[in-house]
């Protein structure tokens, strides 16, 4: 084995069971798999939503969050890969989905590979992961594999076996696609961040950039 | 080490009684607790500024001139002073003035201030926030020390032959705090001056209290004022006592489910365990107290809030007793036990101050009549 990926999975379905977990959890799998193929060991931490909901809402009215909400802020801000699934709520992510993504650290989210998915009990909300998932990492600056996950009630089969409608494949198609990402970046532990504790930068800095001479872009 | 209470001054509705305390009441209540404080024994006096409702003390000089003409010896204080929308050179005069009225009983602790609407009252942007403390507080720190100032920055008019007035007593400017909750760019700017650096410590993980106070100690050294553990550090913290604990909870829940800081949010309970919240028995604040220690290292200065989220004066002013009575001198005699041999006890005190404090004794001396001693 050449190396090991951390691979975060955000599920945000509210039923237990959940299709979304379902989905979640296929996804995750066929992603393992792959990196598997390319060499790579996946420590896989799945992260359910509704176990964070009311610290999401307390984060919300306190500024900070639980020890337990900020282990999994942690968790997402140091994965080499996140897969994360939404249910469609009128129209878009749910909100507790969104609650999520809005106490996430600004930068933790930069670069990473991420996988879209999302369920709901029609095909036709299937374009939510191009018009509201996407643009919404895009603006973290993620980098969103191209291959999103939709996946409608009618695409299970009896007792949650997938049917033939071509969601095993999309699965298939995506996983690949984050899992090469994943392989093709070094992993999290061996990047280099620069952290504002331990490396600060130094007030001459600071100060330089309000001095008036200092030349500015 | 000095204790003291820092207020925010807030005018909230009391829950249990739906009264809301007037502006002057709160003006006139913030003015007792300061008394109160000198009365039984605490050493600092802190408000905050606030230039917006539901908050009274837009004015801080003009009310710690106030407590300053009533009080011996107290320090007055500020928690925070705004030195991102305050003209600095306003700020020079305001507390040098005050430094000189109050006998050299004055520091200040400047903070950004983090309402957004703020900014723009006062011609600013929140989000030159951090360039806006670090410009102001340059030029703060040479209107105290150099007597003719040439000056050009971002964010103010520039200065050609200006002299703040008056000088700052005896030509040593009021002791500065610099407070942050999570920008290490203020730890580093205490740092870079030798200030001190204070967490107001309302919002944990404590994790976080950790690396702001560690990075400030480590760059304290680096910038060369000391060994890090000689740097000065203050925390915040905040109490609600009765003698038996479960009154303690039974009277402040109602007004933490109300507070506007975190009613409506956590319980009371997981609250207590993830901040340093104590509401309890004065022992309970005594523990909790001596552990933040643990977290910072030796320090000198600790705040507690008090007088928030409705609480009548009257139960403020029993909290107070408290402190003064139970809690104080168990924490000074417990944290001076503690501390490793070198490191400071204090925050740099004013000489004026201490040369007051020797007169007074010596005078008590004096008029001991002749054969008792």
């Amino acid at each position: 084995m050449e190396g090991r990926r951390s691979l975060v999975v955000v599920a945000a379905g509210l039923r237990q069971p959940s299709s979304t977990r379902l989905l979640a959890d296929r996804l995750a799998a066929a992603t393992e798999r792959h990196l598997l193929d390319a060499g790579l060991a996946a420590d896989v931490e799945t992260l359910e939503l509704r176990d964070h909901a009311h610290d999401l809402v307390n984060h919300l009215l306190t500024g900070f969050p639980s020890p337990r909400l900020q282990a999994a802020i942690d968790a997402v801000a140091g994965a080499d890969g996140l897969i994360a699934v939404t249910p469609v709520f009128s129209a878009s992510y749910s909100g507790v989905f969104k609650v999520f993504v809005d106490v996430l650290e600004r930068d933790g989210l930069a670069g990473k590979p991420v996988l879209l998915g999302a369920t709901g009990g029609t095909a036709r909300h299937s374009l939510v992961l191009e018009h509201a998932m996407r643009p919404l990492f895009a603006y973290f600056g993620a980098a969103s594999v191209p291959t999103a996950v939709y996946a409608a009630s009618e695409d299970w089969g009896p007792a949650g076996v997938a049917s033939d409608s071509g969601l095993v494949a999309r699965i298939d198609r995506a996983a690949r696609e984050l899992a090469t990402a994943m392989a093709g970046r070094p992993a999290a532990s061996d990047r280099a961040a620069r952290n504002a504790f331990d490396d600060p930068v130094p007030f001459e800095t600071l100060l330089a950039e309000v001095d008036p001479r200092t030349e500015r872009d | 080490m000095q204790f003291g209470v820092f207020s925010v001054g807030d005018v909230t509705t009391d829950p249990t009684t739906g009264r809301t305390p007037t502006e002057a009441e709160r003006v006139q209540s913030m003015v007792a607790i300061a008394l109160k404080a000198e009365e039984v024994g605490l050493d600092v006096f802190a408000t905050g500024e606030h230039h917006n409702p539901p908050f009274v003390p837009s004015s801080p000089t003009t009310m710690l001139g106030f407590i300053a003409a009533r009080t011996e010896r107290l320090i007055l204080s500020t928690a925070t002073t705004l030195i991102t929308t305050n003209d600095p050179v306003k700020i020079a005069e305001d507390y040098a003035m005050l430094q000189h009225l109050a006998g050299g009983r004055v520091d200040l602790m400047l903070g950004r201030g983090n309402t957004g609407p703020v900014y723009p009252w006062f011609g600013q942007d929140i989000r030159n926030g951090i360039a806006l403390a670090v410009e102001n507080y340059a030029l703060l720190h040479r209107l105290w020390r150099e007597d003719v100032v040439d000056w050009q920055g971002r964010f103010r008019t520039p200065l050609t032959g200006f002299t703040s007035t008056p000088r700052p007593l005896e030509g040593i400017p009021p002791f500065v705090w610099h407070g942050s909750i999570r920008s290490p760019e203020i730890a580093e700017q205490a740092a870079y001056y030798g200030d001190g650096f204070f967490h107001n410590n309302i919002f944990w993980p404590a994790e976080h209290v950790r690396r702001m106070v560690g990075l400030y100690r480590r760059r304290f050294e680096h910038y060369g004022h000391g060994p890090a553990d000689h740097a000065i550090v203050g925390l915040g913290g905040q109490v609600f006592m009765r003698p038996n604990s479960q009154d303690a909870i039974r009277e402040f829940r109602p007004y933490f489910d109300h507070a506007p800081v975190y009613g409506g949010g956590p319980s009371l309970e997981d609250y207590m365990d993830q901040t340093p919240l104590t509401v309890g028995s004065p022992q309970q604040v005594i523990d909790r107290t001596l552990g933040f220690r643990e977290v910072v290292g030796d320090y000198q200065r600790q705040l507690f809030l008090v007088d928030h989220a409705g609480l009548p004066q009257r139960t403020v002013l029993e909290q107070l007793d408290m402190l003064g009575e139970l809690v104080v001198p168990v924490l000074r005699r417990e944290f001076e036990r503690m501390r490793a041999p070198d490191a400071p006890s204090d925050p740099p005190i004013h000489p004026r101050v201490v040369a007051d404090e020797a007169t007074a004794r010596d005078g008590d001396r004096a008029t001991t009549p002749a054969g008792v001693a």
